[in-house]
């Protein structure tokens, strides 16, 4: 069964596009990838789900259930962490997590604790006091203390240091591994590359692909690079090249084809070095906002 | 009901609660304590106030009104009372729902396993208990100050009473109207403002109503619907008037529950 499934949903805020016909299913147990820009329309398919505005048209369910008709019952299997933090200021963290648990039937008093100990949170400082990092610290134990069974992440890293989050990306994983499912929203290439296991690329508010991250990179493009001396780049044109160019004595392209043809080109003359490799979502990306 | 927001709300609430709590009743006991000034020389007062613009007396509600008579000078008072409360509660009407949006703090919330049916209601209930605070506060001090500073002057105690407990409706039709205003538009940078201006407006335009002999204007404002002297000389509520506001509460607040369960909450761009 599917955790998330939208069906044609569609949100325009006035006349501004929001986002246009989604549709898509997030599996039990996957980290979904959710890949954009800026105002793609990520934030507004997290909000939608979560049914904190509602949709133009289309509908979504989550575990089997409409997500506005059930809405409250749904929310308490889900873990929402904002791309933005914000809380009651005044507040101590502490009594933020603590009003935070209330909503919930089950103790999680100790699951707090031991998130906040991960996270190097200091649980008795004011909100208003942090920093924005350590803000988002407070949104990220605040967003896991019920031990929820969906998570939705918008953008989870953004202003933590390198250390939290790799303590985050750590978390996620052990949450992941207990069968928790994640929608990982993030324009950062790099983290859903190295997170998910499924990808979804929005752009101006409609899906342009969705595909396992694997096959992403595999199908696509190699990412070639020859040194050779006196290369002209020109012998690298051929059906399925793009990206030719050339650069101190040494020859780049994205290759899609059959690689038995670059290699037979190359084989034909005296190279120095040569690397073939995957190229990195950013530059598949790249190719779907050209 | 949702407790703990209850109860989150109601402590965010307390410190505003207390402090207007204290200026109402510090503006009860300092007018309060100056009647027996005004009374005893009674004939010097009036002569005094006979010299004054009709417009004038008008504006302060004290034309006609005896103000060396225990009731007509709380009618006097009172009028003052109307207006902090009536801010008190508009405040607390229009930022009810758009705190939480201007402060981003609505994502947090609305993302929590509670529907929003709930939450309104848990947070109506938390500004309620606040103006009650205010009232009993209010109560009390009104009956200790008349009781005190009153001499062997003689009142009646019904028209006092009824004047009393119509600041509940008052500050209701406040607190609702507030509230569905603020879901109306689409976000409220400042409360304040919006508060003032719902409860200066409303006193302005009864005065006006009385300036012009307007009537139309009359039935717009709680100001006129629970007029003090009204309800201290006739002894009873102006109950078509009263009518008009419970009308005005109920549905502000119907219309509240529709538009927060359909609103969209804006998020950070």
């Amino acid at each position: 069964m599917s955790v998330i499934e939208v069906n044609h949903l569609t949100k325009y805020y006035g006349k501004a596009r929001g986002i246009i016909d989604l549709s898509f299913q997030v599996e039990e147990g996957e980290i979904f990838g959710f890949i954009g820009p800026n105002g793609a329309g990520k934030s507004t398919t997290i909000r939608l789900l979560l049914s904190l505005i509602h949709p133009t048209s289309g509908s979504a369910t989550i575990f089997g259930k409409d997500c506005i008709q059930y809405g409250p019952q749904l929310r308490r299997e889900i873990g929402y962490l904002p791309s933005e933090v914000f809380y009651y200021d005044r507040m101590k963290v502490i009594d933020l997590l603590t009003y935070s648990a209330s909503f919930y039937p089950q103790d999680s008093t100790l699951r707090m604790h031991e998130l906040a100990e991960v996270m190097e949170l200091e649980m008795n400082r004011r909100i208003e006091d942090l920093s924005y990092g350590n803000r988002k610290k407070v949104g990220i134990v605040q967003g896991l203390l019920h031990r929820p069974k969906l998570l939705f992440l918008d953008e989870p890293t953004a202003g933590l240091d390198p250390l939290m989050q790799r303590k985050t990306f750590q978390l996620i994983r052990e949450e992941n591994q207990r069968g928790v499912t994640v929608f990982f929203s993030s324009h950062i290439l790099g983290e859903v590359q190295r997170m998910c296991n499924r990808v979804a690329i929005i752009r101006e508010g409609r899906i342009v692909e969705i595909a396992d991250i694997r096959t992403l990179q595999q199908n696509n493009y190699k990412k070639v690079r020859v040194d050779a001396a006196n290369l002209d780049a020109a012998y690298f044109d051929m059906p399925g090249v793009t990206n030719l160019e050339q650069h101190d004595g040494a020859v780049r392209f994205f290759y899609k084809g059959d690689i038995n043809a670059v290699m037979h080109k190359i084989g034909q003359i005296a190279v120095s070095d040569v690397t073939i490799e995957e190229p990195t979502l950013e530059e598949i990306f790249m190719h779907y906002y050209e | 009901m949702a407790t703990n927001i209850f109860r989150q709300e109601f402590n965010m609430r307390l410190r505003s609660v207390i402090t207007w709590s204290v200026a109402v009743v510090a503006l009860i006991w300092i007018y309060g304590s100056l009647f027996s000034s005004f009374a005893d020389q009674a004939e010097l007062l009036n002569e005094m106030m006979a010299n004054f613009p009709e417009q004038l007396l008008t504006a302060f509600g004290i034309k006609d009104v005896n103000l060396a008579t225990v009731l007509g000078y709380f009618g006097f008072l009172f009028l003052f009372v109307q207006i902090c409360l009536a801010i008190q509660a508009a405040n607390y009407g229009f930022s009810l729902v758009s705190v939480e949006e201007r402060e981003w703090t609505a994502d947090f919330l609305l993302s929590k396993p509670v529907g929003r049916t709930r939450i309104l209601t848990s947070k109506l209930f938390a500004a309620l208990c606040g103006l009650a605070i205010t009232d009993i506060v209010v109560w009390i001090s009104s009956v200790a100050v008349v009781t005190l500073f009153k001499g062997d002057r003689t009142y009646e105690i019904k028209p006092l009473l009824l004047l009393l407990v119509s600041i509940v409706p008052f500050q209701l039709f406040f607190l609702s109207v507030g509230l569905v205003i603020s879901l109306l538009v689409k976000r409220i940078r400042s409360v304040t403002p919006y508060a003032m201006a719902l409860g200066f407006g409303m006193y302005v335009l009864s005065v006006f109503g009385d300036l012009l002999g307007e009537s139309t204007l009359e039935k717009l404002t709680p100001f006129k619907h629970f007029e003090p002297n009204y309800i201290l000389q006739k002894g009873a509520w102006d109950l078509p008037l009263v009518l008009i506001s419970v009308a005005v509460i109920v549905i502000a607040v119907v219309g509240s529950y529709l538009l927060y369960t359909r609103r969209d909450i804006p998020a950070v761009v």
